[in-house]
């Protein structure tokens, strides 16, 4: 059997609106990965630090309270710092338009707003993990 | 350095990247074992088991906190089930392990049991054997939500805690087979809520009387009671050495020698709120106390064979039914086998017969 996939659902920041990362992460679940939440109010470096134990394939950080451009690049950052260089991010949340360049600039594969399509995102998840699945 | 090298260096990124490995199965992850596996053996693994909803996840990180702060290294291994229809799992154990994230002296890993009963993950042992070899003083593993039959842990722990909370089902539950039976440390949890002390007392007097059923005198009997000749049936008097409460030990305290039992310890029952951290320094004090007790009674040397039994008896059996899948004559057998089972034409056993033979002359 093939290896699941693992993903860690991630909420950074002091928002409380974990719905969305909840219903991600349900998804996620429904279709064979492996889904590690972190709950509520976790820093970068938490974060950064689970990704690292975890050693996950995928980071989906959900952020709806505006302190993405802060957010998600340090944990990018810190789980590159740490050695997790071969990991896809994907942010999701309220995230204005003019936001996502600078978030893919930082390294992020997938921006999903509100109203995305949980299949398109298991999809692209699939399609664009980017680390040889060990067998 | 290789990956091995790492992994003895106690690198977390190492460490992380050697438990997927195990855990896949994988011809590195074989490899590394192989590597690793002499340096094992060391560490206090503790297997914490108990009803979901009883607060495991929250003690375990309690844990955590008091064990880093007597300057012991921790690792720690949250098992949750698998999906058995997308295969799929949601692990959400971190969610009440918020402290001792960053602390480079807690490493936790949540496993998916990916199809296993038993309440544990089938590459549970190589993940412990993975932190071990890495240096972790204790390593803490905590079992899906079980109910009476997932008993699994006791067979790779040195010391198993079962974890109840107030109201669950009391009197008949208590007497139930099961993990109730698996104990060397009992804990009552939430016990700021009502019903702890009856809890305890419930479970005192269980564990009371399987120790009588084993000949002992009973710890509601002082010695010279017994030397009276008081027949140890009164049992409005055990439950008064239940009410007594969260106390360690109960009667017949290791090294005292009069404790029965198969090993002579009793199991503590002790009253925590993990959320707070109350009665977990006592906790972690029952842990010590036992780890020690099976060091002096010669248990530890006992669980270590029947251990390396256990985990080769798992690996065979994994590699037979790995066998059977890996040969396509085997396998081509193996189907008309089970078509034969299903339309009653074979029973399963005279089936699995069938298999074994094929695999024999495979093999010769």
């Amino acid at each position: 059997m093939d290896r699941p996939i693992r993903v860690l659902v991630a909420k950074p920041g002091l928002d409380r609106h974990d719905r969305g990362a909840k219903v991600l992460a349900r998804a996620y679940r429904d279709a064979g990965f492996e889904v590690i939440y972190t709950g509520l109010d976790r820093s970068p470096e938490e974060i950064a630090e689970m990704a690292i134990q975890e050693d996950v394939d995928v980071v989906a950080l959900s952020i709806l309270s505006g302190a993405h451009d802060v957010l998600v690049p340090k944990v990018i950052r810190l789980c590159r710092e740490a050695g997790a260089d071969d990991v896809l991010f994907l942010a999701g949340g309220i995230i204005p338009d003019e936001d996502r360049p600078r978030l893919t600039e930082a390294g992020v594969a997938g921006v999903f707003g509100p109203g995305s399509d949980l299949d398109e995102i298991i999809r692209f998840t699939r399609e664009n993990v980017r680390r040889k699945v060990p067998r | 350095m290789s990956l091995a090298d790492s992994v003895l260096a106690g690198d977390r990124r190492a460490v992380a990247r050697a438990i997927t490995l195990v855990e896949n199965g994988t011809p590195e992850g074989l490899a590394l074992l192989r590597a690793i596996y002499a340096r094992t053996g060391r560490a206090h693994v503790i297997g914490v088991t108990g009803p979901p909803g009883v607060g495991k996840s929250t003690l375990v990180d309690a844990v955590a906190t008091a064990v880093r702060r007597d300057g012991q290294t921790v690792g720690v291994i949250a098992v949750d089930p698998t999906s058995p229809f997308s295969g799929g799992a949601f692990l959400g154990d971190r969610v009440r392990m918020q402290r001792g994230v960053v602390d480079p002296g807690v490493f936790i890993r949540s496993l998916a049991t990916r199809g296993r009963l038993g309440g544990l993950s089938a590459a549970a042992r190589d993940v412990i054997h993975v932190l071990d070899a890495s240096g972790r003083d204790v390593i803490l593993v905590e079992t899906v939500g079980a109910g009476q039959a997932e008993v699994e842990v006791m067979e790779l722990a040195h010391t198993t805690v079962v974890v109840l909370a107030p109201g669950l089902g009391d009197e008949i539950q208590a007497i139930k087979a099961g993990i109730l039976e698996i104990g060397d440390v009992f804990v009552v949890n939430k016990a700021d809520r009502e019903g702890a002390d009856r809890a305890v007392a419930e479970l005192r007097f269980m564990i009371d009387m399987g120790r009588w059923r084993e000949g002992a005198p009973g710890p509601w009997l002082r010695p010279d009671e017994v030397k009276a000749g008081h027949e140890p049936g009164a049992v409005s008097t055990g439950v008064r050495a239940g009410g007594t409460g969260a106390a360690a030990g109960g009667g017949g305290a290791p090294g005292d020698g009069t404790g029965a039992g198969p090993a002579g310890w009793t199991p503590p029952v002790i009253k925590t709120v993990a959320r707070d951290g109350e009665g977990v320094g006592e906790l972690v004090e029952a842990f010590r106390a036992h780890r020690w007790h099976l060091a002096r009674t010669g248990g530890l040397e006992a669980r270590r064979q029947r251990d390396a039994e256990a985990e080769v008896r798992e690996v065979l059996l994994a590699r037979l039914v790995a066998a059977i899948a890996g040969d396509e004559r085997i396998q081509r057998l193996h189907g008309d086998l089970v078509r034969r089972v299903a339309a009653r034409e074979l029973d399963p056993h005279s089936a699995a017969e069938a298999l074994l033979e094929a695999v024999r002359t495979e093999r010769s």
